[in-house]
């Protein structure tokens, strides 16, 4: 049996049509509804409720958690202030990245860890003879995502914390209606939102709590279709789905380094050693052979394409993750990895690894579409950065 | 100030048109009567805390190359989804359409097993058609009387597409431009309420009843959103239809067009068969080579011009054009959610629309009090409640309610006076309250507008939603009048773009479309 997650008590029976899913040994539902397009339209409008505890988290504490984390990740955990959270890859010795997540400096010496993959044995070997705990609380500890516009309403009126003054990337601990949690401004939707964090013993209170105060501004509850389009539109990265583990790939072409995937703002230059510095300062240099870029796909194309059989343009509900083929002149230069049509901005998006040249912002493409069986090819945007960034997220 | 072009009315065609128009770099002026733009597309907060869609309600039309030209995602456009239709039944049972199509089928099929199965298969023939028509909206009318090449090679193309649809589906096409949406529906459905609520559907702002023939082809106007469906472009703007016309005017304005309010235009200038400006009520006037008229038809050609300057062929066949306001709004604030018997409690049915249509008798018998002049003692309604959906048209826990009535017959017997208005509204919630007795305690506030209200805000005339009727002798090639459909007028340099031109009323935009791209090929941009 797949383990399900501290708030499966509640999760469990709003789940209309046993869209379940797995993701890292639990399930949690795909869509609460039949259909999930409520649940979308929360995180843009209103305010929706994921829950994300199948994260991997660990409490990584001692006199030496920070020189351990900042030997581990490309950014520099030097700079991280308690009670500010750091958005991080971490590689291996190569420069590939294993694994992506956040980490938040709860106190001086005391870090939180979350990630897609488990990577217990990773932080011990890199913590080899530091001061230094690590503890797995994956467990012990449920998140629930709350992402929308009236996320921070229907928060306040249950805590005491002021959350106008809570910074993007920032955390405090502090109640919600007398539940110790912790809650982040942080989400993988793109929008203005939170995640909060508490004992996993107290996980259902927490969400009856939310529910209830949540209920006069359309708190609505929220699965993993949902996400994906929002992260999609958010143009966030996926372990898995747009690129592997580093510790997973069977060979070299199967890996990315955080240059590769985009991330060079995650990669400090300036900071002490830490793994994969020096191959990445080496490709900083040559430049990357790849880069992971926003696709929006023209509409005029699409429907020409249908319409030589008669269709109007079938668009996709759910977000795909099957690799798709780009070209440019006719001779293939990479593949995108997610894609999904965005109800928001009435476009159609992917996520792709372009090589070189070829990933510059305003270069046309061609994405590879399965129009009636056939393998067809429309033209594409090359697009930098989130197709979706509103002020609201960090203001 | 010198403009290249001044849109009369700040609708949203006109908006539409005007966004184009300055994107192609004319100098662009809007000038709307009313402190707000939008027209029958405008959010108000008609009570403290409570905003309303006042007059349109939903959106299902709005072009999708609109979208795309100008960027409306970018620019605000937000559409959420109104998933479902239930209808309650005078027997406490209620017939329900859902987002999930096994569970639409499943429901239906509880009232007919047959209908259910024939429900597949007639949208199916309703993709067809709508996708037989589709095209058309996005065309400029041809003039059938006209040799101009250009007009026989839209009639060709025209002759052409027809011919492409092969003899089953222009057969249907055919019935359904000449049918009763009564009769055409028989021809599918036998559970009543099922074909009460489809053709209910064909007589949203007409003056027909579903048995009256021609009512089947507004029919088709419903499916056309359909098949956009993927696009996810049906449902409710947040912030109401006036967050369209503001996203629409945030457009234009980011392309450089210039829109004020509180400007009404008094008359269009002209001299010697041109336009040379317009002339405001406050005496100001402002010069531009085109001026384009957003209003509907007879404000355009009879009260904006001098009848006299337009051949007496035209002011005749305007003078006959039908406008016979026939529906009316009751917005309501409430401090709870209705209570349907139907379906009690809290339910998805209330964040999707709630159709009083019971039966085929109870919409003609609601129509034929219309025929005679009166209102609907039981009319016709579509309800919806805004704010389960976009929870920042009420104040925290309350509620918005929109409700569209018909028939309420802009010519009443005896005119319309306040205390009719009221009655009027009384009706509309006795109606209501049968189906949700708790509606009347939860009332807090109570906005009637009935057709002679919507034209004096609007400016609709005789308060038609559709500035003038979606019948077949008023559409396309006769939209407004033979020989004027191709948003010209006689008068040179002065246009028409509103929704009294093709493809006509909702909130759609392509009139306002085709209009400036009419314009700027003229002027051989
Ligand atoms: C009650 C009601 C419900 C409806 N429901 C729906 C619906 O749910 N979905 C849908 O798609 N459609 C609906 N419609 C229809 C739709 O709203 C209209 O067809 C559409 O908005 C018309 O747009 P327009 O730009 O052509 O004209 P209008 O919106 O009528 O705009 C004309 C503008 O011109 C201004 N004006 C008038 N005279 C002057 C002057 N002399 N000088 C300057 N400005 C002037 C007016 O103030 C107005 O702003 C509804 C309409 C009504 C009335």
């Amino acid at each position: 049996m797949l383990r399900t997650t501290p708030f499966h008590p509640r999760t469990a029976p709003l789940v209309q049509g046993q869209a379940w899913r797995r993701w890292a040994g639990y399930s949690v539902a795909s869509a609460y509804e039949l259909v999930h397009d409520r649940e979308y339209a929360a995180v843009r409008n209103a305010a929706a409720l994921f829950d994300v505890s199948p994260l991997h988290k660990y409490l990584i504490s001692g006199r030496d958690a920070a020189r351990l984390l900042d030997r581990m990740v490309t950014r520099d955990l030097t700079k991280c202030a308690v009670g500010q959270v750091m958005y991080t890859p971490w590689c291996d010795a190569r420069g590939k990245v294993v694994d992506d997540g956040t980490i938040s400096r709860l106190s001086d010496r005391v870090f939180r860890l979350t990630s897609a993959e488990p990577n217990l044995r990773w932080l011990s070997m890199n913590g080899a003879g530091m001061e230094v705990a690590i503890e797995e609380v994956s467990e012990r500890l449920g998140a629930l995502a709350l992402q929308g516009p009236l996320s921070r309403t229907i928060l306040q009126q249950l805590t005491p914390a002021d959350l106008g003054a809570l910074k993007y990337f920032r955390f405090i601990e502090t109640t919600l209606r007398d539940i110790p949690v912790a809650i982040s401004r942080t989400g993988y939707t793109g929008d203005l939102g939170y995640e909060i964090w508490v004992d996993a013993a107290r996980a259902v209170p927490l969400w009856d709590a939310l529910v209830e105060a949540g209920m006069p501004y359309g708190i609505t509850p929220a699965g993993i279709w949902a996400l994906d389009l929002a992260r999609i539109e958010a143009g966030l990265v996926m372990l898995d789905v747009d690129y592997h583990s580093a510790h997973h790939a069977l060979i070299e072409a199967q890996t990315s380094s955080p240059l590769e995937l985009s991330l060079d703002w995650t990669v400090s230059w300036t900071k002490g050693p830490f793994n994969g510095q020096r191959p990445l300062r080496a490709e900083k240099a040559r430049g990357p052979a790849w880069r992971f870029v926003g696709l929006a796909v023209d509409w005029g194309s699409l429907e020409g394409l249908y319409g030589e059989v008669g269709l109007p343009p079938q668009l996709p509900t759910v977000a795909w993750r099957t690799s798709t083929p780009v070209y440019k002149d006719g001779r293939q230069i990479g593949y995108a990895s997610s894609g999904c049509w965005s109800p928001l901005l009435k476009q159609y998006l992917a996520l792709a690894h372009l090589q070189a040249p070829h990933f510059g912002a305003g270069t046309s493409v061609e994405m590879e579409v399965t129009v009636e069986h056939r393998r067809r090819r429309a033209r594409a945007t090359v697009h930098a950065g989130p197709f979706f960034d509103p002020e609201r997220k960090r203001t | 100030m010198t403009y290249d072009a001044i849109l009369v009315g700040g609708g949203h065609n006109a908006l539409v048109a005007a966004a184009y128009l300055a994107r192609a770099g004319r100098k662009t002026l809007v000038l709307e009567r009313r402190p707000l733009v939008g027209g029958a597309a405008v959010t108000e907060e008609v009570f403290p805390g409570f905003k309303f869609s006042v007059f349109s309600y939903v959106v299902s039309l709005l072009r999708p190359e609109i979208i795309r030209d100008l960027d409306l995602p970018r620019h605000g456009l937000q559409i959420l989804p109104l998933e479902s239709t239930v209808v309650p039944l005078d027997n406490g049972d209620y017939l329900g359409s859902w987002a999930d199509p096994d569970l639409s089928r499943r429901e239906l099929a509880r009232h007919s097993a047959r209908d259910a199965e024939a429900a597949t298969l007639f949208g199916r023939l309703m993709h067809h058609m709508a996708m037989a028509v589709k095209p058309i909206l996005g065309m400029v009318p041809p003039d059938p009387a006209s040799l101009a090449p250009s007009d026989l090679r839209g009639l060709l193309s025209l002759g052409g597409h027809f011919r492409s649809l092969g003899s089953e589906r222009f057969h249907a096409l055919h019935k359904l431009m000449t049918m009763s949406s009564a009769d055409y529906l028989d021809e599918w459905f036998e559970f009543d309420p099922l074909k009460a609520t489809k053709s209910a559907s064909g007589i949203i702002g007409t003056f027909l009843g579903p048995r009256s023939p021609g009512s089947a082809y507004v029919l088709l106007h419903h499916y056309m959103g359909e098949i956009d469906g993927a696009f996810r472009a049906w449902g409710f703007q947040k912030g109401g239809t006036g967050a369209i016309s503001e996203t629409i005017a945030r457009a234009a304005r980011s392309f450089g067009a210039e829109i004020r309010t509180g400007a009404a235009v008094e008359k269009v200038l002209t001299k010697g068969g041109r336009v040379t400006g317009v002339a405001l009520g406050s005496g100001e006037e402002i010069a531009a080579p085109v001026v384009v008229s957003g209003l509907d038809p007879r404000r355009t050609f009879l009260e904006l011009v001098d009848p006299k300057e337009l051949p007496g062929e035209l002011v005749d066949a305007i003078g006959k054009f039908k406008f016979r306001g026939s529906s009316g709004k009751v917005n309501l604030a409430l401090s709870e959610l209705p209570n349907f018997t139907c379906l009690p409690g809290f339910g998805p049915h209330l964040r999707g629309a709630m159709s009083i249509s019971p039966s085929m008798d109870y919409l003609e018998r609601a129509y034929d009090d219309a025929k005679y002049g009166e209102f609907s003692r039981n009319p016709y309604m579509d309800i919806v409640i805004p704010s389960l959906i976009d929870p920042g048209m009420a104040p925290p826990g309350k509620h918005v309610m929109s409700v569209f009535v018909q028939y309420a017959p802009y010519a009443l017997n005896g005119g319309w006076t306040d205390a009719k208005r009221e009655a009027f509204g009384d009706a509309v919630v006795d109606t209501i309250a049968r189906y949700a007795p708790n509606i009347k305690s939860a009332i807090l506030g109570r906005q009637v507008l009935v057709p002679p209200d919507i034209e004096r805000i609007t400016g609709l005339s005789e308060g038609n939603i559709f500035a003038g009727e979606l019948a077949l002798h008023q559409l396309f090639f006769f939209r407004p009048a033979p020989g004027w459909a191709r948003y010209r007028t006689p008068v040179k340099g002065y246009w028409q773009c509103g929704a009294g031109t093709h493809p006509g009323g909702g909130i759609m935009g392509a009139s306002g479309r085709l209009a400036a791209l009419e314009i700027l090929k003229e002027a051989g941009a």
